[in-house]
């Protein structure tokens, strides 16, 4: 305390020094133009990103999508009533940063299933074309990577998330992705997509917004610590060894038994084969064939 | 059986004697035999020895290793890890596979380069057995029944007959455990016992199945999937442990376990009689397939089609769970929801028909 009042003293004692106001004005004038740089400009930068961001979404949207989703994500039916491509009014931010960078849309055809590629547009522009459908109307945003990064739990959390997210993962998941996320066949050519070795982004987005015919997982169905519960389980199965010998794509019966039939039989029968081919013979006589009967 | 026995029989040597060959073409009988290098050479069968007895030594330390790697290698919480594999599970299938496998090489090897090689014929006989022994048998036969009296003495004879026929009583009624357990018949006096009842009574709860929390309506989005359970699965008593467990509780969750769905109010057709049994195009149907049980949960939000993985059958869920291809024989039953005082989903009665695969009791519809 007593230091306290002594440099306080101190400074009084300057404060009417010719330089005094001077200093004064200038830490005022940091102080202002500080606090004005740390908020109100960016904040007026922010919108005019968004406006222009909308406007860029816009104009590409109109040149890769509209063709099967209208001029203004209206949606198109074809002429025997399909769905050409769905209204995108509510979708959100986080089907598009989905759908796009997984190179899933655009499409190269219609089709029934919307099979993963190399992404067409970069970030930037998805970012764009995400903010330009968001502005169609309300939906889900893209998730923050706090949402679904299993990074900095304990061993503890992550056991408990593993377990818990390998239940939810059985319900809700295993019927059509398969219980080791290899995914699965649909009805009418469709397929449900392999999930392992997946971004938990995507898979956080795919639960969230339901893309093509998954159904969804919004928030207030799974809660986004549930969500990441199955994120942790499907990481705890990519880390998991594999006791049983090699998973072959961890699809049932099917590939165990080819694997069983084709190469375990063929090469039985392979074996067996080169046992009975191979005879060496010997152009020689026995000395005395007579003493060996 | 000597080689000279075998040679004497050759049809070949037939042919030399005076009478007439039997078939058309000479039998030309068996080529010379040619020998092997180890029959010739004994160099060359040293060589093969030393490669059995090294087959066979190869085998041993296989055995020896399965044995240390048993040992060794550690399995459960922190397994040994081979190429992304198991090492253990690897290990002990390469080391006894590798075991057998060099056993049956080495016999082989043994048989092809050192054990003798001669063709031998051996010629079919008669199955029929000779004529005095068909009677010696027939005679010993008839001597046992006349000796032990079986014609003589019928009340030994009924006795016995009964006796054998009673013995399939106890084999007869244990396939009594094939049919419905106490569990499942009515009056058992478990919650929601027997084949036409499921624990679903009219008040209660539709919660998440794993987690258990209640649901409200609007927490399902148009497209939203929630597979569910009553909440009298997760019921616990004062001291938090389950009311039902057990073999019980894997039979109530199993008949009891349904799927929300909700969708577009405009694209559901209610079947006749069922307008109040959505809440705002949210319905609740079996998660039991009608055909042979399997659970399905396999959801196309746009088509609205629930598909069984096991023979695919489709059902409809916005046309009152009608078949829509495949076995099943009969719709998908709807559990009747409605909200509760405080907001949450609840049934307004049990299914109105037995859930799962059809059986002869049942009413077909």
């Amino acid at each position: 305390m007593r230091l306290l009042n002594r440099s306080a003293g101190r400074l009084s004692r300057h404060r009417r020094g010719p330089l005094a106001g001077l200093v004064l004005l200038l830490l005022g004038l940091l102080l202002s133009g500080g606090l004005y740089a740390v908020l109100a400009p960016a904040q007026a930068q922010q919108e005019e990103t968004d406006a222009e961001m909308v406007a860029k979404g816009r104009e590409l949207f109109l040149v890769g999508c509209s063709f099967c989703h209208g001029q203004n994500g209206e949606g198109i039916r074809t002429e025997n009533g399909n769905q050409l491509g769905p209204p995108l009014a509510g979708v959100g931010a986080a089907a598009v940063d989905f759908q796009v960078s997984t190179g899933r849309m655009p499409m190269a055809q219609p089709g029934a299933q919307a099979p993963r590629k190399r992404p067409a547009y970069s970030e930037e522009e998805v970012a764009a074309l995400a903010a330009y459908v968001a502005s169609l109307g309300p939906g889900p945003a893209i998730p923050d990577e706090s949402d679904y990064s299993t990074e900095g739990m304990t061993d503890e959390e992550r056991e408990e998330a593993v377990s818990r997210g390998g239940q939810i993962f059985l319900t809700n998941c295993t019927a059509c992705h398969n219980f080791a996320g290899s995914g699965g066949a649909m009805p009418e050519g469709g397929y449900a997509p392999k999930i392992r070795g997946v971004e938990p982004r995507f898979i956080y987005e795919a639960m969230l917004t339901g893309p093509q015919n998954m159904p969804n997982f919004s928030n207030t169905n799974l809660t986004p610590d549930e969500k990441r519960d199955v994120i942790a389980y499907l990481e705890s199965l990519d880390e998991t060894p594999e006791y049983g010998g090699f998973g072959m794509g961890g699809i049932g019966p099917v590939s165990e038994g080819m694997f069983a039939w084709l190469v375990g039989i063929g090469g039985c029968v392979a074996f067996a084969i080169w046992i009975a081919a191979h005879t060496t013979r010997s152009k020689k006589d026995k000395a005395e064939p007579e003493a060996a009967a | 059986m000597t080689l000279d026995h075998d040679h004497e029989r050759l049809p070949a040597d037939v042919v030399d004697s005076s009478e007439p060959p039997a078939e058309p073409i000479a039998n030309p009988g068996l080529p010379a035999h040619v020998w092997r290098p180890t029959d010739v050479d004994p160099k060359a069968e040293k060589r093969a020895e030393r490669q059995v007895a090294f087959l066979f030594l190869l085998s041993t330390v296989c055995a020896i290793l399965f044995v240390v790697a048993y040992f060794t290698l550690d399995i459960g919480g922190d397994p040994d890890v081979f190429l992304g594999l198991g090492a253990s599970n690897v290990a002990l299938g390469l080391t006894l596979g590798g075991a057998l496998l060099f056993i049956g090489v080495g016999v082989i090897q043994w048989a092809r380069k050192l054990m003798s090689d001669h063709e031998i014929i051996e010629y079919r006989h008669p199955a029929r057995s000779s004529d005095e022994d068909r009677q010696e048998t027939l005679a010993a036969v008839s001597a046992g029944i006349e000796e032990s009296g079986i014609g003589r003495r019928p009340m030994v004879r009924n006795s016995l007959l009964g006796a054998v026929t009673v013995l399939l009583a106890p084999a007869v009624i244990m396939l009594r455990d094939l049919g419905p357990t106490p569990n499942q018949v009515n009056d058992s006096g478990i919650p929601g016992a027997g084949l036409e009842h499921t624990l679903w009574t009219k008040g209660e709860r539709v919660v998440r199945d794993v987690v258990g929390t209640p649901i409200k309506a609007s927490d399902l989005e148009i497209g939203d999937l929630i597979n569910a359970e009553p909440a009298a699965i997760f019921a616990t008593n004062d001291e938090g442990e389950p009311l039902i467990e057990g073999v019980d509780l894997q039979v109530a969750k199993s008949k009891a376990a349904v799927i929300l769905v909700r969708i577009e109010p405009q694209d559901i057709t209610p079947g006749p009689g069922r307008d109040d049994w959505s809440v705002q195009g949210v319905m609740c149907y079996s998660k039991i397939c009608t055909h042979v049980g399997c659970p399905i949960s396999l959801y196309e939000r746009t088509t609205h089609h629930l598909l069984c993985p096991c023979h695919q059958s489709t059902f409809d869920l916005a046309d009152a769970g009608r078949v829509v291809f495949g076995p099943a024989a009969r719709a998908l039953p709807q559990l009747p929801i409605e909200v509760d005082s405080e907001g949450y989903l609840v049934a307004q009665s049990d299914f109105t028909e037995p859930v799962g695969p059809s059986y002869w009791e049942r009413d077909s519809n």
